[in-house]
């Protein structure tokens, strides 16, 4: 029971195999992410065959371009021209009435860049279903705050964040950051000591903000 | 207008008189507002004293925690999690280190569950004291705000006794606890659990039946449940619609398929209704705290994970109920000792989207008690 109590963390020293990738702002960037540089599938990923993965086939057809089961999570990927009449049928016909979460990553290696993660909610059947979209670099996906409302801030935040702009939003401005703000912080050639010096010493007065 | 036609109150028969029209006000309420519970900005359009339209700024906080996660590793990563919600750093911790346990494919001892569950709850209890308070002395309420501190200054003394810690504990660990349970632990939850009764009976003698605080709550900032789902409210916010969906229920993490308790819920979606559910929450998490207590099992707390951890290629998300709605962790790995990526959704961000239609047709005098009532902290809205 006492094992592992008070002992004190150090997690750096003991961490031989990370020598080649350290912390450090410059290796930050794609440069450690050689091994998936293609997202090929994990280990514990299996193809998914369940009845809600084959409605979905039986429905889109190559709309769906793949169905994961990660850790025991669906996963659907679709293509991002069906992106809104997916969402419709999600909503509608599949009873994923909450919109949970949208966020998206970047994979500056792959020929498609972007994945938009959707992560669906259905209070009906209480199961979860993740879609994932790839986007290339200059794609522009089809807003979805007509099928979820609370998609203006996700999508938003995506915007900012990652520069994906989404067709038909709203109000597509940045939201965490200042409007005129230069680069999109959570794109992966972002540096973790990079910011936008020009608007910092503009309307703060200081230096690198450091 | 529809929202005010329901109501039939005497704001509502104002409303339809009223000669303003063209004369459109547009006014900043924060960053420095006391009511706006940090660095809220919210442009308001006013016709005379009413809302027409608003808009929030936000990102005053933002300090890039997702851009942060990259370059940490895992363990490293977990202190950060505390200062986003920051008033229920142990939720935080609690969404996190069981999000990286699923990512590993392991498992937390059902000792250190059971400590979790406890802890989690008592946090729940001290952030839905910290909101009581500060929501009675926005609407102008001074005295709850000091019995509530008293009884979240008890909740905080046993947290500093177990982990040294009062606000950003950091007292979880991935793969379970890193601190056994301190001695009179259980004494202590105990007592506290058998006196808060009567303080709850305190809280609610000074606001449900005051016929002030129901004229500042009822019927202001209504919001249904079809409203709350398609905006992705969640929380309290969602069960004081009417909707008894609580993740402790419906997706039951740490150990809260072993207790007994209920789901408060609302009927009309007022700010009353988010009251009186927020307070019979404080009952539930003192019952299951009760139960808790009577059986920790024995045995370890922490599992076998390694000092480095390095979880599988893949990806995962999980979400847990925390004191102000769904909050949830997508991480991917790309089979290295740093997250690829770390995805935090906050409840308060995607509750705050709600405000602009809660806020229309209400005086500004209301719009306190509506962001107020939301319970949003803006160290969780901007990252």
């Amino acid at each position: 029971m006492a094992n592992e109590s008070k002992a004190p963390q150090s997690p750096e020293s003991s961490q031989p195999d990370v020598s080649g990738s350290s912390p450090a702002p410059s290796a930050a960037g794609t440069s450690r992410s050689s091994a998936i540089k293609a997202a090929g599938p994990g280990p514990l990923q299996t193809a998914l065959d369940n009845e809600c993965s084959r409605r979905y086939r039986d429905r889109f057809g190559v709309g769906i371009l793949d169905a994961l089961e990660d850790r025991r999570q669906a996963i659907l990927i679709i293509d991002s021209s069906q992106l809104l009449e997916i969402a419709r049928y999600s909503r509608d016909d599949e009873k994923f009435h909450l919109l949970e979460d949208y966020t998206a990553v970047d994979w500056p290696r792959r020929e498609k860049r972007f994945d938009l993660v959707a992560q669906l909610y259905s209070f009906t059947h209480n199961t979860r279903l993740r879609l994932k979209i790839p986007l290339g670099a200059d794609e522009q996906p089809a807003t979805l705050v007509p099928v979820w409302p609370a998609a203006n801030w996700l999508e938003r935040e995506i915007f900012d964040l990652f520069g994906i702009a989404f067709r038909g939003h709203p109000n597509l401005k940045r939201i965490l950051l200042p409007d005129e703000w230069q680069g999109h912080p959570l794109r992966k050639d972002y540096d973790i000591l990079q910011q936008d010096t020009a608007w910092v010493r503009e309307n703060l007065s200081i230096e690198s903000g450091q | 207008m529809k929202i005010l036609a329901d109501t039939g109150n005497d704001n509502a028969a104002q409303k339809t008189d009223t000669l303003f029209g063209a004369d459109e006000l547009v006014i900043n309420m924060g960053p420095q507002h006391p009511s706006t519970h940090g660095v809220l900005r919210v442009k308001l359009k006013l016709d005379g004293e009413r809302v027409v339209g608003s808009e929030c700024v936000i990102g005053y906080l933002h300090r890039g925690v997702e851009k942060i996660a990259e370059n940490r590793t895992y363990q490293q990563f977990a202190p950060y999690v505390d200062r986003m919600d920051y008033v229920s750093a142990v939720s935080n911790g609690l969404g996190y280190c069981e999000a990286v346990e699923k990512l590993l494919v392991v498992e937390a001892p059902p000792r250190a569950r059971v400590i979790r569950t406890i802890l989690t709850e008592l946090q729940r209890i001290a952030s839905h004291l910290l909101w009581l308070g500060t929501h009675a002395l926005d609407i102008g309420a001074l005295t709850p705000l000091f019995y509530c501190m008293r009884e979240r200054e008890e909740v905080l003394k046993m947290f500093e006794k177990y982990c040294g810690a009062r606000l950003t504990t950091h007292a979880f660990r991935i793969g379970g606890l890193q601190y056994e349970a301190y001695d009179t632990m259980e004494k202590d939850v105990e007592r506290f659990c058998k006196n808060f009764e009567g303080r709850i009976q305190q809280y609610s003698d000074l606001l449900t039946g005051n016929s002030i605080w129901i004229g500042r709550t009822r019927n202001v900032g209504l919001l249904n449940s079809a409203d709350c789902i398609a905006l992705g409210a969640s929380g309290p916010v969602l069960r004081a619609s009417g909707v008894a969906w609580d993740l402790r229920k419906a997706m039951p993490y740490a150990a809260y398929d072993q207790y007994k308790f209920e789901i408060p819920v609302g009927t009309r979606g007022d700010t009353y209704d988010r009251y009186m559910v927020r307070i019979d929450e404080m009952r539930q998490s003192r019952l299951i705290c009760l139960q808790a207590i009577e059986n920790i099992p024995a045995g370890p707390i922490m599992a076998r994970v390694g000092k480095v951890l390095k979880p599988p290629v893949g990806e995962v998300y999980h979400a847990i109920e925390a004191p102000k709605g769904i909050l949830g962790y997508y991480i991917v790995s790309d089979g290295s000792t740093q997250p690829y990526r770390v995805r935090i959704r906050p409840p308060s961000f995607v509750n705050l989207q709600a405000l602009d239609k809660m806020i229309r047709g209400h005086l500004v005098t209301d719009v306190v008690a509506i962001i107020g009532t939301l319970d949003i902290v803006l160290g969780e809205v901007d990252r």
